[in-house]
């Protein structure tokens, strides 16, 4: 693959917040290009708001794109720019939320669901099997019901 | 004068909605036949009165009448004539107008369709129906008249339609959005209606089934849609971003998944009857949430319609009386309702509900992820955001458990199985996928990813036991040519619906983790190379269209030198609107999309920014969408629900 | 399950509701979801160089600003509101405000001629033509004042312009509290 060289940047007027800008940035290896990449989708712009530092037009998207290619080439690495970014614009900057006692919620929440849930499914069918117990069953019963059962199978499988 | 027309037909019919949602209701619970008998004339009325007030509207754009305000910011003389009619839902004021006419649309369709129903349960349902009408209508009268004039002084030009807007994909995504989420408001209905009885039968599992089907395939083709035109128009190659918007029509589709699904139960099994009526009242109501998030201002988002926060009180209020009193209905009414279920652990039961459950998680986790920074920053503790990368973890480790009970769903049995029945093709299934999966994901990548293969290795999953669970349902009385004929339509609804999730599931393995995009300076007679394909910058040409200047660039591309396409990039400079769009290039195929598209012209004034991307397996995303769609298409076919053919045939 | 648990639903989203109906007045009273908190509130002045606006070569550090308290007004001339809040910035330096003019990703010759044109309300013009002292502040637009107190430490960051309303319901009151804090 060829590689080409640093372009200026190239301007856009009257932009849609929606276009994205393309410019084109030279690194040394895949690996730091594509740490540029994934802070691009990463760092949210502070002006338009909607969008990533990548697909935003704004000049301040532009010059965050900037710092975020000189610092990847000086070999910081994506924790360092990102935090760099923190100290400055504050945790709005960064579409990836940290973990404080007010926003484990985003992820105990979930949980919290998914737990009381698969609680409720193995209380009930333990509820169920005591009442089902509590009658007379044996294995003459039980025989008789599999036969049934595989009997009917088709049926029942709908 | 015509516009007022318009203006007076929405008056008219907000006088029918009125009726229509007390009339009945009274006829109902004083069984007076008479006034039961209203609510299908009335809907009728509502409904084609509205359908004359949008046809004023659609007019008043065809004609360039911009006197009306919402005409004049919306359109232009130079809009070709297919625009300016989609013109009228590019904005507030005429999509809520959409949205209104599509929920009379429903209601008539239930009010025509529901023959087989007792009069008293299709006059409470109804009545129902026109009460949420009541709601948007008086919402359009009293805040958002799309009839408004601008008079004495009116604008020689119109503003112009959004130019992101101008496309094919954006015409008819709004409009299926609405068939989805309105669509919902259909089995909300039947749930309130019965709650008001405190009966809730299988017959009305029965008969909601259907139509939560039919607004869940409208809603999967409306996102899939939404996301397919950003991944072609927008030029940054994305196919969905988390905005608050996107999540406000994603939640309504967890929970409608989960309806139905779980109206299946209830109608085959008679149990789940609360968890069914909660459900199908929250597919509604996260429909109403969305309808609100967009509209009022309250989160800063792409999409947002520009809103003034009176109008979103307007909204809330009418989300705390519609929300706010189905909920209070299923608190008060709700225990008469519940039946205690008999089924061991591992049942299908069971297995549907924890899916269920899982669905449920991934509500919350798109929820809280849209709403904690509003409530976050409300409460002092400062900004953040929440995006991406937060949404995409969450989602891949609640789709594990999800694919794997998937695949196995069908298998297991009504009310009670066992493991050890299960045991054999799950372990067969097991190594066959892991295989497979490695073969594709080894054929199809450069280098190994984890979670692609993951991907690969879910969906292959559900497709070996699919096939499996087929097999065995085919074969279990005849010789399995025979055995398939036989089998039903909510058989082939369910493999599709399935398979369809399986292929979506690839497609975002793949583009997920092996795009590749390039942004590179090239000049007309400029040569790239990406992977084995060669772009040649061929030309450079003018293009104006009716309202932009504009230029294309031609593309010639081979592989390993055999020509396969050549694309048209274009760059469009929209008068009117004094804005810039890039109109990409795509080659599409099955495996992978190859897309170009411009940036600017750089400074040596003969080169260009252009963007390449290679896409891998992007359209099994939407192919994937398209084939759940299929499913639930096929559902809704099936002879069971054909009521008046199955009572003529008893009449007969 | 008992009765009362069906009531969660409704609770749940009446409290959503409370949330929103909170977030929409607030909205109506002229909030704006927007804007954004400044996080160097309570740290100092980040480290700079950079040249005055109408001397180039004549360089300034972060020990400007110590020793008594001041406004930092980010500015531009591609910025129509701070065209608008200019006149009332020369009001507050004729009433003795001092300010530090900061010219974000300006051409100085159109910002000098603008100083010259409209008045300078500045006691030292700072010129941040690549707005890397912008983004060391979190500047996401402009105008922008920071209130800086003697020490050099960032007290408050306005977003918007500066107009006699916040001046005197917000801003005046808290530059009065450091100036008595620096005696």
């Amino acid at each position: 693959m060829k590689k080409w060289f640093i372009a200026l940047f190239a301007a856009m007027t009257f932009s849609m917040a929606a276009q994205a800008t393309i410019e084109v940035y030279e690194f040394e290896n895949l690996q730091q290009e594509q740490q540029f990449k994934e802070l691009g989708n990463t760092l949210r712009c502070p002006k338009c708001q909607n969008n990533t530092i990548a697909d935003s037009n704004a000049e301040l998207a532009q010059d965050l794109r900037h710092k975020v290619y000189e610092m990847t080439k000086q070999g910081k690495s994506k924790d360092e720019i990102v935090d760099y970014m923190i100290a400055r614009y504050g945790n709005f900057v960064t579409y990836n939320p940290p973990f404080t006692v007010a926003t484990s919620i985003l992820w105990l929440g979930p949980l919290a669901v998914v737990v009381l849930g698969f609680g409720i499914i193995v209380m009930r069918s333990r509820k169920t099997k005591k009442i089902a117990t509590d009658e007379k069953w044996d294995q003459d019963k039980e025989q008789r019901l599999k036969a049934l059962l595989d009997e009917e199978n088709n049926g029942d499988k709908q | 004068m015509i516009a007022e027309l318009g203006h007076f037909a929405l008056i008219i019919s907000l006088a029918m909605a009125v009726l229509l949602s007390i009339l009945p209701l009274v006829g109902a619970s004083k069984n007076n036949t008479a006034l039961m008998n209203s609510a299908r004339p009335l809907s009728w009325a509502m409904f084609l009165l509205l359908a004359f007030s949008f046809c004023i509207l659609l007019w008043a754009f065809y004609t360039n009448d911009f006197t009306v305000s919402y005409v004049a910011n919306n359109s232009n003389t130079q809009l070709p004539w297919y625009y300016r009619l989609t013109a009228v839902w590019g904005a507030h004021e005429g999509s809520l107008l959409l949205w209104v006419l599509i929920q009379a649309g429903w209601t008539v369709a239930v009010a025509t369709f529901s023959r087989g129903m007792p009069q008293e349960s299709v006059a409470r349902v109804l009545a129902v129906m026109g009460l949420i009408s009541v709601g948007f209508l008086l919402f359009i009268i009293l805040t958002s008249n799309p009839f408004l004039r601008t008079l004495p002084f009116f604008p020689v030009d119109g503003r112009d339609l959004n130019p992101l807007l101008q496309d094919p994909g954006l015409i008819i995504h709004p409009p299926m959005l609405y068939m989805g989420y309105v669509g919902f408001s259909v089995a909300f209905s039947f749930a309130i209606a019965s709650l008001m009885t405190g009966r809730l039968d299988t017959a009305w599992a029965r008969w909601s089934r259907p139509w939560t089907t039919a607004a869940w395939l409208f809603l999967t083709l409306g996102i899939a849609l939404g996301s397919w035109w950003a991944y072609y128009e927008l030029g940054w190659g994305g196919w969905w971003f988390w905005d608050p918007v996107e999540n406000a029509s994603f939640m309504p589709w967890l929970a409608g998944t989960a309806l139905m699904h779980s109206l299946a139960v209830t109608e085959k099994r008679g149990t789940f009857k609360a968890w069914t009526v909660l459900l199908a009242i929250s597919a509604f109501s996260l429909s109403l949430l969305g309808t609100f998030l967009v509209r009022s201002g309250i989160l800063v988002s792409v999409h947002a319609f520009a809103s003034d926060p009176s109008r979103g009180m307007f909204i809330l209020g009418f989300l705390v009386f519609v929300i706010g009193g189905s909920l209070l209905l299923f608190a008060v009414k709700g225990a008469a309702v519940r039946v205690r279920g008999n089924f061991d652990l591992v049942s299908r039961e069971n297995a549907l509900l924890t899916n269920n459950i899982l669905l449920m998680a991934a509500l919350v986790v798109v929820l809280v992820g849209t709403l904690l920074p509003l409530v976050h920053k409300q409460i002092g503790l400062g900004s953040v955001s929440i995006g991406a990368p937060f949404f995409d973890m969450l989602f891949a480790w609640l789709m594990i458990p999800f694919s794997f009970v998937l695949g196995i769903g069908p298998l297991i049995r009504w009310k009670r199985d066992n493991l050890s029945s299960l045991a054999k093709p799950m372990a067969v299934s097991a190594v066959i996928s892991i295989v497979l999966a490695g073969l594709f994901n080894w054929i199809f990548s450069d280098y190994f990813v984890f979670m692609t293969y993951l991907g690969w290795l879910m969906a292959m999953w559900i497709v070996v036991l699919h096939c499996f669970e087929l097999y065995e349902r085919a074969t279990h009385r005849h010789s399995f040519f025979t055995g398939v004929r036989k089998l039903q339509r909510s058989h082939w609804a369910m493999m599709f619906g399935h398979i369809g999730l399986a292929v979506s599931i690839i497609g975002i393995a793949m583009v997920q983790t092996h795009s590749i995009e390039r942004d590179v300076r090239l000049a007309p007679g400029d040569n790239f190379q990406l992977e084995e394909y060669n772009f040649y910058f061929s030309a450079l040409r003018d293009k104006d269209g009716p309202n932009y200047d504009g230029y294309i660039a031609d593309f010639e591309i081979t592989l390993d030198g055999k020509y396969i396409n050549t694309l048209h990039a274009e760059k469009r400079f929209y008068r009117t609107a004094r804005s810039m769009m890039t109109e990409a290039a795509i080659d599409r195929s099955l495996t992978r999309d190859l897309y170009v598209a411009m940036g600017d012209r750089l400074d040596d004034n003969k080169s260009w920014a252009i963007r390449i991307y290679y896409k891998p397996f992007v359209n099994w995303i939407w192919a994937g969408s398209i084939i759940m769609s299929l499913g639930g298409a096929i559902a809704i076919s099936d002879r069971r629900y054909r009521f008046r053919k199955n009572a003529n045939k008893q009449e007969a | 399950m008992s009765k009362k648990l069906l009531f969660v639903p409704l609770v749940a989203f009446l409290a959503l509701a409370a949330v929103f109906t909170t977030q929409l007045v607030r909205n109506s009273e002229g909030d704006d979801p927007t804007k954004l908190e400044s996080v160097l509130i309570g740290k100092s002045v980040p480290e700079f160089r950079l040249e005055d606006l109408a001397e180039p070569g004549k360089l300034y550090d972060q020990a400007i600003f110590k020793g008594e308290p001041l406004l930092l007004n980010v500015w531009a001339t591609w910025c129509p509101t701070c065209y608008a809040e200019h006149q009332y910035l020369n009001t507050l330096a004729g009433e003795g405000v001092k300010i530090i003019g900061l010219n974000y990703k300006d051409q100085r010759d159109k910002a000098v001629g603008w100083l010259n044109d409209l008045g300078n309300p500045y006691l030292i013009s700072l010129f941040d033509g690549n707005g890397m002292l912008g983004l060391d502040l979190g500047v996401y637009g402009a105008p922008e004042t920071f209130l800086i107190d003697a020490d050099g430490v960032i007290r408050y960051r306005h977003v918007g312009d500066v107009n006699p309303r916040n001046w005197k319901e917000k801003l005046e009151p808290m530059y009065q509290q450091l100036v008595a804090e620096a005696k």
